[in-house]
């Protein structure tokens, strides 16, 4: 079965270029602006968007993308209203793939088997979640296959050959690979020891390698898009966001603009390598 | 009550950690190989009778265990029912049973050539009982503190200092315990390399839980024993405070196959059950959060409920996986104690037995006001006296100061 994120990728390989992946958090700072947010990333350059459902733990978020949750819980965001927010994105966009990124509670609590219908419904096309390892394949992963979603896994760098083969048993659509041992916004990416850790990961697998955490401003995100088949950007447009916000935290008519203009910058820098290597 | 109940009760958890359906590894892929290394590395330890020997050596002479069973003869006839015996965990060095379980992890860590090691602490308790021990084996150490606490738990943040600790008040969402143990799972995903996290109760991915109710399960190996000295028989029940679970695992675990013995938990009722608690099989749901399924407080989209106790080391809106698993079988009762209970309870053991108690174990005895005087004068109840009060000693000085103006 063909998703929209194999055929983004297939399509982007034809044009010989890597993929640029921006992550938003849902209804942040308010849920119409969020909604104004994602539907302006495609046109700024976005090819994949990681949408963060909010949770009140994000145990492995550092502070920008924390905030983030918590500005759109106290907006009133729900996971309910995050799959509301997809569904209305798809009304004009049927093309851009759309995975949602969280932690595990949320979706617990809302029902598996209704999660998975409702968001396949809704368009999403894949999930990454970040405390549920393959050791727990189970709970989520192993249903989202069956409910035709990819489940795409974080491989990071105390991934080690002997543990990759467990790692990719059930991943696809592409395979998130997270460039520091940290926290979202810590560390910035090095783009030598990045570009021999995604060498290793394609020795395992022929599925297209994501690069995250730490990529930052257009020259890094242009050196790990020459080796990976995609560059992740989340915590430096979350920032541009809370940058844009009134005193009281409130969205102001810079928000949406601020937002594109970042990206179209990242996305340059994106489109500026050369293709990744197959 | 589960009508499917286990032929034993002790033999959790399975290969995969679950209790039943709670507990189990939900944790980043960044810390997954390391999870999986300790695992192994306790199991060689526990394998291993030079592990062992050298742990009793310090037990007895470091911490100074056996602790005591003491039987509470003014508690006794003040309550009028049941003998009462306390287990005296107060008196291990550093004031509490927290020290038990650090002694053990800090020799899994010897082990596994760590020399930086990180903790997360409500009360403080956790947190000195850590710092003591790096301070004894020169290892790095690091405590991460909500700064809630680290204001009404000065005491103890002046002794993990003095101990050569760096303690980190933790500022983000309630700043209390579920928010330090948050950033001690964000430093052992970045510092991964060299670090080991002493987490402080029977809550964490597997082999946490396991591991640290191990280590605490001294606490009914001696009362066992000790009861038999002293009466000739087991005990006929159990009383203990929870706030992730571990003193209360202690004692309990190596009676739970033996049915004479009722087992009674006491969580924190805070204000009451039905305003802030801190009461997570009263008045929670299974969730999944800090690398387990358990019973948290939680609303109904899954976000997680600060937490309260007037307790800083029962403040946690979750509990141990292996507690909510005995919940739902039955095998144990969990009561509740609110924030007045407890402070009544410590001045009545404070004047009755010139014992100050800590906050938390004044939980476990306020209770005792129900329990013992609908039993009989021969029914052995022994009370978990996890830790000292001293800690509190400002605390509850301030509000007994504030009540008599
Ligand atoms: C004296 C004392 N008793 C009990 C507890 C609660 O922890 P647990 O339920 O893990 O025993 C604490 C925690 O800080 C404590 O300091």
């Amino acid at each position: 079965m063909t998703t929209r994120i194999d055929a983004r990728f297939a399509e982007l390989k034809q044009q010989g270029r890597s993929a640029f992946v921006t992550f938003v958090m849902a209804g942040d700072p308010d849920a119409k602006t969020s909604l104004d947010i994602l539907k302006a990333l495609p046109k700024a350059g976005a090819d994949v968007i990681e949408i963060g459902m909010p949770f009140t733990d994000p145990m492995a978020d550092g502070p920008s993308i924390q905030a983030a949750g918590l500005r759109a819980l106290k907006g009133g965001m729900t996971l309910r209203k995050t799959l509301a927010m997809v569904r209305d994105f798809r009304k004009d966009d049927n093309a851009t793939p759309i995975v949602l990124m969280g932690y595990y509670n949320p979706i617990y609590i809302y029902g598996v088997d209704s999660f998975l219908a409702d968001a396949k419904e809704a368009g999403v096309d894949g999930l990454i979640i970040v405390d549920l390892p393959p050791e727990e394949d189970t709970e989520l992963c192993i249903p989202a296959m069956k409910a035709g979603l990819n489940f795409i896994r974080l491989a990071t760098p105390t991934t080690d050959d002997k543990r990759l083969p467990a790692v990719l048993a059930n991943t696809s659509g592409f395979v998130y690979y997270v460039s520091i041992t940290g926290i979202t916004g810590a560390a910035t990416a090095d783009s030598n020891a990045v570009s021999e850790a995604v060498a290793r990961i394609k020795r395992h697998t022929r599925l297209p390698v994501c690069v995250g955490f730490g990529i930052r401003t257009p020259d890094t995100a242009r050196a790990i898009a020459e080796n990976a088949n995609g560059a992740v950007v989340g915590t430096a447009i979350v920032d541009v966001v809370r940058g844009s916000l009134d005193a009281e935290g409130r969205a102001t008519p810079k928000t949406v603009p601020a937002v594109a203009d970042l990206v179209s910058t990242l996305a340059q820098g994106v489109r500026g390598a050369k293709q990744a290597a197959e | 009550m589960n009508p499917n109940l286990p032929n034993s009760f002790r033999s959790g958890p399975d290969e995969r950690g679950h209790f039943g359906i709670f507990g189990g590894r939900f944790v980043a892929e960044t810390l997954m190989p390391l999870i999986l290394d300790l695992e192994k590395a306790y199991a060689d330890a526990k394998a291993d009778p030079a592990f062992q020997a050298e742990m009793n050596v310090y037990l007895k002479d470091y911490v100074g265990r056996p602790s005591p069973l003491y039987f509470a003869e003014r508690l006794t006839e003040h309550l009028g029912g049941a003998k009462i015996y306390l287990k005296r965990e107060e008196l291990n060095h550093t004031g509490s049973h927290k020290v038990n379980n650090v002694l053990g992890q800090i020799m899994v860590a010897r082990r596994m050539g760590k020399k930086r090691i990180i903790a997360e602490t409500g009360a403080g308790q956790h947190g000195v009982a850590t710092a003591t021990l790096c301070a004894r084996f020169g290892l790095e150490c690091v405590v991460y503190m909500g700064a809630v606490d680290v204001e009404r738990q000065q005491p103890n943040v002046i002794r993990m200092e003095m101990l050569g600790a760096t303690v980190v008040p933790v500022q983000s969402g309630a700043r209390t315990l579920k928010d330090a143990m948050n950033d001690a799972l964000r430093d052992w995903v970045t510092n991964v390399h060299n670090t080991f996290y002493c987490i402080g109760t029977v809550a964490g991915p597997h082999p946490y839980p396991m591991m640290v109710r191990d280590f605490q399960s001294i606490i009914g190996h001696e009362t066992r024993k000790q009861m038999q000295e002293a009466e000739g028989r087991l005990p006929d029940s159990l009383v203990a405070c929870i706030g992730g679970g571990s003193n209360a695992m202690g004692l309990f675990h190596p009676f739970l196959d033996d049915p004479s013995v009722e087992i009674f938990g006491v969580e924190a009722a805070g204000h009451g059950l039905t305003q802030l608690h801190a009461a997570s099989l009263a008045g929670g749901r299974p969730g999944v959060l800090h690398g387990n399924r358990t019973y948290l407080l939680m609303d109904a989209d899954g976000q997680i409920e600060e937490a309260h106790s007037i307790s800083a080391g029962l403040d946690y809106p979750g509990i141990g996986p292996e507690h909510a698993w005995l919940h739902e079988t039955g095998r144990v009762k969990y009561l509740s104690a609110t924030d007045e209970e407890a402070l009544a309870a410590f001045q009545l053991l404070s004047r009755l037995e010139g014992i100050i108690p800590a906050l938390e174990s004044a939980h476990a005895i306020a209770k005792l006001s129900e329990l013992a005087p609908q039993r009989p004068k021969d029914h052995l109840m022994v009370v978990n006296l996890s830790g000292r009060g001293d800690k509190d000693v400002p605390q509850v000085g301030d509000i007994l100061k504030g009540r008599k103006k």
